[in-house]
């Protein structure tokens, strides 16, 4: 099935790297397996529909309502944590986050960094910049750490090692760690954890993720399941937190809903295991926690998406990874063909306004637009439709306004005639008989190879008559039979 | 930085439309519109008539405007507005008449039902014709069941059978539902469940080209479950996924087909056995 794609595209493409991780038996066992138990958590999670559903709708509102005040929060979020002690900073790109955090490492003169999940610091590739700097970057979530050690990426937002079975990890243990290869999950756990416990000792600095941001209180909410999120975050001296500005929600009791929706849609979970709620640094009298927190707000793209009304909605994402467990897509070809920090169908939503949607021009159409991602999001993001919306911005020809970074991409006259004919074709009656009296007489002349199409299946041969044509001689026939009688 | 936010477009945010409730179906008319879709005027057209056929038996007088051609949804969903409005406004303006539209595919009944809204969304006067035809719009398992309440004696031999529906069928259209009650009865047809039976079948339209790779492994798996399942044949209420899953069992070489939901009825309650 490859040999019509060029090399090139093999690794350059969406369309490319999918060719390689269909042919991948085990990566598809893996994630097939991996994905029908989390589709099947969530349902059992969610035992009673009209309860989901209006959690669903809850979950919506806190959002569009957070996001309808976003300034307002935000700004509100900051006099918050100030005044508890938080430093707060502003990051309109990943380099200047990056060198934000960078800054406050150099401060301290640390070298070593011990880092809880968090998906903005892949956007940022922090890791790879504090290398460049001789500083140490170990993630600690199992999954983050697993392929961190294989020089991989995430390949989900959630289970970022999801693409692994046992015995892959175990193999790569034995390589990179020196241990006997076991089949037990749990000692391969505790193999981890005794890396890890002297790290978090070590580090001069904690990086975490934020789940939620709470403006009325300024308080960053985490959750997690291993304890590697608490460790971090309260165990080195300095704690950088990193988030999104569309975290950010108004007060506790928004956070409640949201909580429920994310771990009940994401594993399946009544709750995490870990809910850290961190409200600032050490105080006088307190005997643990870090001596300064700061947070950093990225944009990165975000406000682009947010000065659209439509698109806006992809920033109700609480980063849950039910639409990727549930895209049919996704479960054939894993998270790393996407190529980017985020896979998935929230992936092909939100990259694009990131690293603008020249860089991912075939992510809008790598989707059957079959809905299952929509159907179960928390908040109900219309991700089907926002996939329509980006197909029409990467077709727009370059005398449109650009509403997308990178938008018209894809413009190509050819095919911007082709559809022009489809659309005389269909508006004009007898046009369009013509085309089925001459589809359906010479139907039998339908080549064999119709490219792409016939790749996968025979060539569709045209019926002898249409059903126009059917159908007028039916009722013509019944009028007459009519009349008679 | 939140200076950024200011001039975006003031409030903005969109919240997402309330859930429907359960439709109201109207008492059963006495003519209706067919509205073939493109799919089963070319490629299924016998099932096109059979719907005509079904409806006639509960006493229906069906009309089949000669103008009507496709729904405009493969443009709609490629990203060519415009072509696709055009298209749209076409069947909107020829489907104007009042009449209950019946539609033999669960998709492009969506298409009237959902997108049109979308598609005419800067046309506030369209969107009342648009709200009207929505409103008038039943894919065809739907209307049978619903609206004409249908009362079938089953005519034909025991079989057992495998049901496909579309996603947007399933999604929009609740045909899912509506088709497996149908089916229920039907006496002497049993329906067995297939393997991830939610799951797309790969068609996606213009999807099935663009990426064939992806498409190509979606509608093995499907093919495979559907044969798994134990079934004799498989029926489904859309074209654009028996063109996809015939043609892929085709160049498989296997001897499992798919066929029409409409002419699988017909020929259960007509007792006419068709090749």
């Amino acid at each position: 099935m490859s040999q019509r794609i060029p090399v090139k595209e093999l690794t350059d493409s969406f369309r490319g790297r999918a060719v390689g991780a269909l042919a991948d038996a085990q990566l598809r066992t893996n994630f097939r397996v991996a994905m029908d138990s989390l589709m099947k958590k969530r349902a059992d999670a969610f035992p009673d529909e009209e309860e989901r559903e209006g959690l669903r709708e809850l979950g919506n509102h806190i959002k569009a309502r957070a996001l309808s005040r976003l300034p307002d929060l935000l700004e509100q979020l900051e006099a918050k944590l100030t005044e508890n002690g938080v430093h707060v900073h502003w990051a309109e790109t990943t380099e200047e986050a990056n060198r934000i955090v960078h800054t406050i490492i150099e401060s301290k003169q640390g070298s070593q960094v011990v880092k809880g999940k968090s998906m903005v610091s892949e956007e940022m590739e922090m890791n790879d910049y504090l290398a460049e700097r001789d500083i140490e970057c170990l993630e600690s979530d199992m999954g983050e750490y697993i392929v961190q050690l294989d020089g991989e990426k995430p390949s989900h937002i959630i289970m970022p090692a999801i693409h692994k079975n046992r015995r892959q990890v175990s193999k790569l243990f034995h390589n990179k760690l020196g241990v006997d290869e076991t089949d037990d999950v749990n000692e391969l756990i505790q193999i981890g954890r005794r890396t890890l416990r002297k790290k978090f000792l070590e580090a001069d600095v904690g990086v975490s993720g934020v789940n939620f941001a709470i403006a009325e209180t300024g308080t960053l909410l985490l959750v997690e399941n291993e304890g590697n999120g608490r460790m971090s975050t309260t165990v080195p001296p300095v704690h950088v937190a990193v988030t999104g500005i569309e975290k950010v929600v108004a007060n506790l009791r928004d956070v409640a809903p949201l909580l429920s929706l994310l771990t009940r849609s994401a594993l399946g979970q009544p709750i995490t295991t870990y809910v850290n709620m961190i409200s600032g640094p050490r105080k006088a009298d307190e005997l643990d926690g870090p001596e300064e927190v700061h947070l950093v707000l990225l944009d990165n793209g975000r406000s682009g998406a947010f000065a659209d009304a439509q698109l806006r909605q992809t920033l109700n994402c609480i980063r849950c990874g039910a639409c990727m467990n549930h895209c049919p897509v996704y479960t054939r070809v894993g998270g790393h063909t996407y190529g980017e920090v985020y896979p998935g169908p929230i992936g092909k939503i939100v990259t694009p306004h990131m690293v603008g949607l020249d860089h991912v021009p075939d992510h809008p159409s790598a989707s059957s637009l079959c809905g299952a991602c929509g159907e179960v999001c928390p908040v109900k993001i219309p991700i089907p439709e926002l996939l329509q919306r980006l197909r029409q911005e990467n077709v727009k020809s370059p005398d449109e306004p650009a509403v997308v970074q990178g938008g018209g991409s894809k413009y190509s006259w050819k095919e911007r005639a082709l559809w022009r004919m489809w659309m005389a074709l269909n508006t004009r009656p007898t046009l369009y008989k013509c085309f089925l009296w001459a589809a359906t007489r010479l139907g039998k002349l339908t080549p064999k190879n119709l490219g792409p199409w016939t790749e996968n299946h025979t060539a569709p041969v045209p019926a002898r008559r249409s059903l126009h044509d059917l159908a007028k001689a039916h009722l013509n026939a019944e009028k007459t039979s009519g009349d008679r009688s | 930085m939140t200076e950024l936010f200011y001039d975006a477009a003031p409030n903005a945010t969109r919240v997402a439309p309330e859930r429907p409730g359960p439709r109201t179906y109207p008492a059963k008319p006495p003519e209706v519109t067919l509205f073939g879709t493109c799919v089963v005027d070319l490629f299924f057209p016998e099932a096109g008539l059979d719907a005509i056929r079904l409806l006639e038996r509960e006493g229906i007088r069906v009309h089949f405007p000669q103008e009507q051609s496709c729904c405009g949804q493969p443009a709609w969903t490629s990203g060519y507005v415009n072509e696709a409005r055009e298209v749209a406004r076409a069947q909107l303006n020829l489907l104007d008449n009042g009449l209950p539209v019946v539609v033999p595919s669960g998709s492009c009944a969506g298409m009237f039902r959902q997108h049109y809204r979308e598609v005419f969304a800067e046309e506030p006067d369209t969107l009342k014709r648009v709200d009207d035809l929505a409103e008038r719009t039943f894919e065809l398992t739907e209307f049978l069941l619903h609206v004409c309440k249908v009362d079938w004696q089953d005519l034909g031999q025991p079989t057992q059978i495998a049901l496909h529906t579309s996603c947007s069928a399933r999604r929009e259209m609740n045909t899912h539902l509506h088709a497996r009650e149908l089916l229920g009865k039907l006496a002497n047809v049993e329906r067995l469940d297939h393997d991830h039976e939610s799951e797309c079948c790969g068609f996606g339209g213009t999807f099935s080209v663009r990426m064939p790779e992806v498409s190509g492994a979606m509608v093995l798996d499907k093919t495979r479950s559907l044969r798994e399942s134990g079934a004799v044949e498989m029926v489904t209420a859309d074209g654009g996924c028996l063109l996809n899953i015939n043609g892929s069992l085709e160049k498989q070489k296997q001897t499992f087909r798919g066929r029409h939901l409409a002419s699988f009825l017909w020929a259960r309650v007509s007792g006419e056995v068709k090749s």
